[in-house]
């Protein structure tokens, strides 16, 4: 079960080549993480659209192999 | 699944404010569904619950209703707002109240 840190990286990575991401491990277990990414293409677009790039980069794993993973994103300052 | 779909919207059209979660407001069955609890009573308005473990169909159809993977999900006057996360960010921000107050939703009795 669950994800290594890294590989939940590589993937926003993949679909956003510019994203600067920061992944904690909450609780030391591999299996509840909080990513924060920052890239420009959340640039226009709603919270939740912005999330949901994010999701799709994770292809499906989201709410399945990844149960928990808090997300915030933020534009490149 | 048309049918899981249209009794979702019909939830969610149905009241002003309504939080598809895990558990119950009293017990909630996730950290994240527990955030959003508190998050909303902290808010002190008036919402509605539904428990998805009490329901596959929906708890399956509510993520393709939105485009969401995961749960809970909070819905204001029929319209997605996010999941915890974002529903934290926006309350830190002040804009989850300010969106209360524009929806012009009920407090809480």
């Amino acid at each position: 079960m669950g994800m290594a840190a890294d590989d939940i990286a590589a993937m926003i990575k993949a679909a956003l080549p510019d994203a600067e991401v920061t992944i904690t491990d909450l609780a030391g277990d591999g299996d509840h993480y909080a990513a924060h990414v920052v890239s420009a293409a959340f640039a226009g677009k709603s919270r939740v659209a912005q999330h949901q790039l994010v999701y799709r980069a994770l292809g499906g794993r989201m709410g399945g192999e990844l149960h928990a993973l808090q997300l915030t994103t933020a534009l490149p300052t | 699944m048309s049918d899981t779909n249209s009794r979702i919207a019909e939830i969610v059209n149905g009241n002003d404010v309504v939080l598809f979660m895990k558990g119950t407001p009293l017990f909630p069955q996730c950290g994240f569904s527990s955030r959003a609890i508190a998050i909303l009573d902290h808010l002190g308005v008036d919402y509605a619950s539904v428990d998805v473990l009490q329901d596959m169909e929906i708890r399956q159809g509510i993520k393709a209703f939105s485009d969401w993977p995961t749960i809970p999900q909070l819905y204001v006057k029929g319209e997605f707002v996010g999941g915890s996360d974002i529903m934290m960010e926006m309350f830190e921000a002040g804009e989850l109240q300010q969106l209360m107050t524009e929806a012009e939703v009920k407090p809480a009795a």
